[in-house]
């Protein structure tokens, strides 16, 4: 049927545009920025290079298990260290020597420990003499004025870009999915505007656990915790993202999606972080957060609440459990001296079952899926194979319980999400068939038609 | 304008000990043997008029932040001010006396594992022994439930002095 075709064009280019949206992430800039973000790149380069060869020296001290760096202590040495002090050498000799002939004595010599004392010794006496020359830690000391070139890299990192992306991503998918003709300005709206909520969320969450992120290796590199940004500013962004946001899923789309976007950011900061630290169920709090942006997709598109929605809202709830148990694995030392209540710590053995449970709930949902009227049938066979490997894992993971099958657990869900979405769009079941079968055989064109207009 | 800016930051920084802004290390704050470092501070340029932010603590991981006083500094923003500082503080002694007390009890239980499977602290070629991380779990659990409670006031925001 040729009304059929020009409808599955524009399905394809959003099917297309899911998978280009999760792929390329972050460079999804506009142009100006782009070049911004390059320069702050370049900066970040320099700067992290020299914080990467300090990890590197701290880590290779550290043998145990520990994951956080050792207190540093005066004698280690590094060949960064040595360079420091080469230099201090150098400066500190050109401002002595012309003082008084005790020092130079000492600016002949050249070990290192000698020069130490003198350091010291020059400090008592005069220390008008070596304000030119800055200590190690001196150095390290950063003024905290806002680089506007640094800001768009600054606040992709607040905002947590790929999440808010992967995020963007399932709502999109949701919205896709949804058994209406597609509508282009709708699902940008939709997207753009889940963007900004997620992008809100993300950021006063950082803005609240600044002393727990410091703390955790993960973490302990976000904007807030390194001072790159006030917390004043963070606050603000936030702001100046959700409510534009919420405002523009409201009134831009529809107000059931605004209200599920607003409950989410509420849920996410207010619920999920502060249970953090309290419970274990903040886990399955934060599995609804992770299902309620394909919901909003799918209101988007529909404005209801449906079946179809709380199936995809259930796939996404279920994929959470492996996705974050496994991940939280490895994380056990720094969570326990963090304080926060997980499973991995608390109850391991509950962990992992849950992990392998909702392994298997995803087939069962894929089943179900064709049941709704969503996909057809041809859904559940294809995307048995990538269920059953994520639920071999699960069981591996079930079982084994140690670092290696927790990290194939986490990276493979990290592919199956994607993969599922994306063979479940390709199966999706065409609006128009299910109409025809109902319709006079005459008037199906027209009614096709009709269906497209508002 | 102004007015407006600093009632948002105060505003901000209602709950100061969430914010995890930090303050000039205070001398007299000593609490359980937590040493604080006394001796020249860093001492910002004299010409920066912006606050400065330093490094990790090497026992509380928190950055410690020196706060700029304008010279012509209002009540409001003294205040603002202060108890951004306090706030710091407070953090500091935290989590410098939490991770010490963690630090050492993880000492202790390796200790105490490598006793009873008969193993010394050091392997013959002088490397710490460890184990490995299904038998750190168990210490992972009792330290979180131990100090449970300990961290549901210390996010309450009571004064854990």
């Amino acid at each position: 049927m040729s009304a059929a075709r020009p409808c599955r064009r524009p399905l394809a280019l959003a099917g297309l545009f899911v998978w280009h949206l999760r792929s390329t992430g972050v460079w999804q800039i506009p142009c100006q920025f782009v070049h911004l973000y390059h320069v702050a790149n370049n900066r970040l380069i320099t700067f992290q290079y020299f914080n990467f060869l300090k990890r590197m020296y701290v880590t290779r001290c550290n043998k145990d298990l520990s994951q956080r760096a050792k207190p540093k202590s005066d004698s280690i040495v590094s060949p960064f260290h040595e360079l420091q002090q080469l230099d201090q050498e150098k400066k500190v000799v050109n401002k002595i020597s012309p003082v008084s002939p005790v020092h130079q004595l000492w600016s002949e010599t050249s070990s290192r420990n000698e020069l130490r004392e003198m350091k010291s010794a020059a400090e008592t006496e005069d220390s008008v003499i070596l304000v030119g020359t800055e200590s190690k830690e001196d150095r390290r000391w950063k003024e905290m004025k806002l680089r506007l070139d640094d800001l768009p890299g600054i606040l992709a990192r607040l905002s947590k870009i790929k999440l808010t992306a992967l995020v963007v991503s399932t709502a999109s998918a949701g919205f896709a999915m949804a058994p209406v003709p597609f509508e282009l300005t709708c699902f940008l709206l939709a997207s753009f505007g889940t963007g900004l909520a997620s992008c809100a969320a993300n950021s006063i969450n950082q803005f609240f656990e600044v002393p727990f992120d410091s703390n955790m290796n993960r973490t302990k590199n976000r904007p807030l915790v390194r001072g790159q940004i006030s917390p004043l500013l963070a606050v603000c962004f936030a702001a100046s993202c959700g409510i534009p946001g919420i405002a523009l899923l409201t009134l831009g789309v529809n107000p059931l999606t605004g209200a599920l976007g607003a409950f989410n950011i509420i849920l996410y900061t207010c619920c999920y972080t502060p249970l953090k630290r309290m419970s274990i169920v903040n886990t399955w709090v934060g599995a609804v957060v992770g299902a309620i942006p394909p919901v909003m997709g799918w209101t988007a598109a529909t404005g209801s609440l449906d079946a179809g929605a709380l199936l995809l809202g259930g796939i996404l709830y279920s994929w959470q459990f492996p996705h974050f148990n496994a991940l939280s694995w490895g994380l056990r030392e720094d969570y326990s001296r963090g304080g926060y209540c997980m499973m991995s710590v608390t109850h391991p053995g509950l962990c992992r079952r849950v992990a392998l449970r909702h392994c298997l709930a995803l087939i069962g949902l894929s089943t179900v899926a064709p049941v709704l009227d969503i996909t057809t049938w041809t859904f559940p066979i294809i995307s048995l194979p990538i269920n059953l490997y994520i639920s071999y894992l699960g069981f591996r993971f079930y079982r084994d319980a140690d670092r290696s099958s927790s990290r194939k657990l986490f990276f493979c869900s990290l592919w199956h999400l994607p993969m599922l979405l994306l063979v479940m769009f390709t199966c999706k079941k065409s609006v128009l068939k299910k109409e025809d079968k109902g319709d006079l055989p005459g008037g199906s064109h027209e009614t096709a038609m009709e269906i497209r207009l508002p | 304008m102004c007015f407006i800016s600093e009632l948002a930051m105060l505003a901000c920084c209602k709950v100061p000990w969430r914010s995890g802004t930090c303050s000039r290390w205070s001398r007299s704050a000593d609490n359980a043997g937590v040493r604080v470092p006394q001796g020249p501070a860093f001492r910002p340029p004299a010409h920066s008029r912006s606050d400065w932010i330093g490094p990790p603590d090497q026992h509380s991981n928190l950055r410690p932040i020196i706060f700029y006083a304008p010279p012509d500094e209002s009540a409001l923003e003294r205040r603002l001010r202060e108890a951004r500082q306090e706030a710091q503080a407070s953090n500091q002694r935290f989590w410098a006396r939490h991770n010490r007390a963690f630090r050492q009890e993880k000492e202790e239980f390796i200790y105490s594992r490598l006793k009873a499977k008969g193993l010394e602290m050091r392997d013959e070629s002088g490397q710490k022994a460890t184990l490995n991380a299904e038998e750190m779990a168990d210490f992972y659990k009792d330290f979180l439930s131990k100090n449970f409670k300990k961290h549901l006031q210390y996010n309450r925001g009571k004064n854990l002095n």
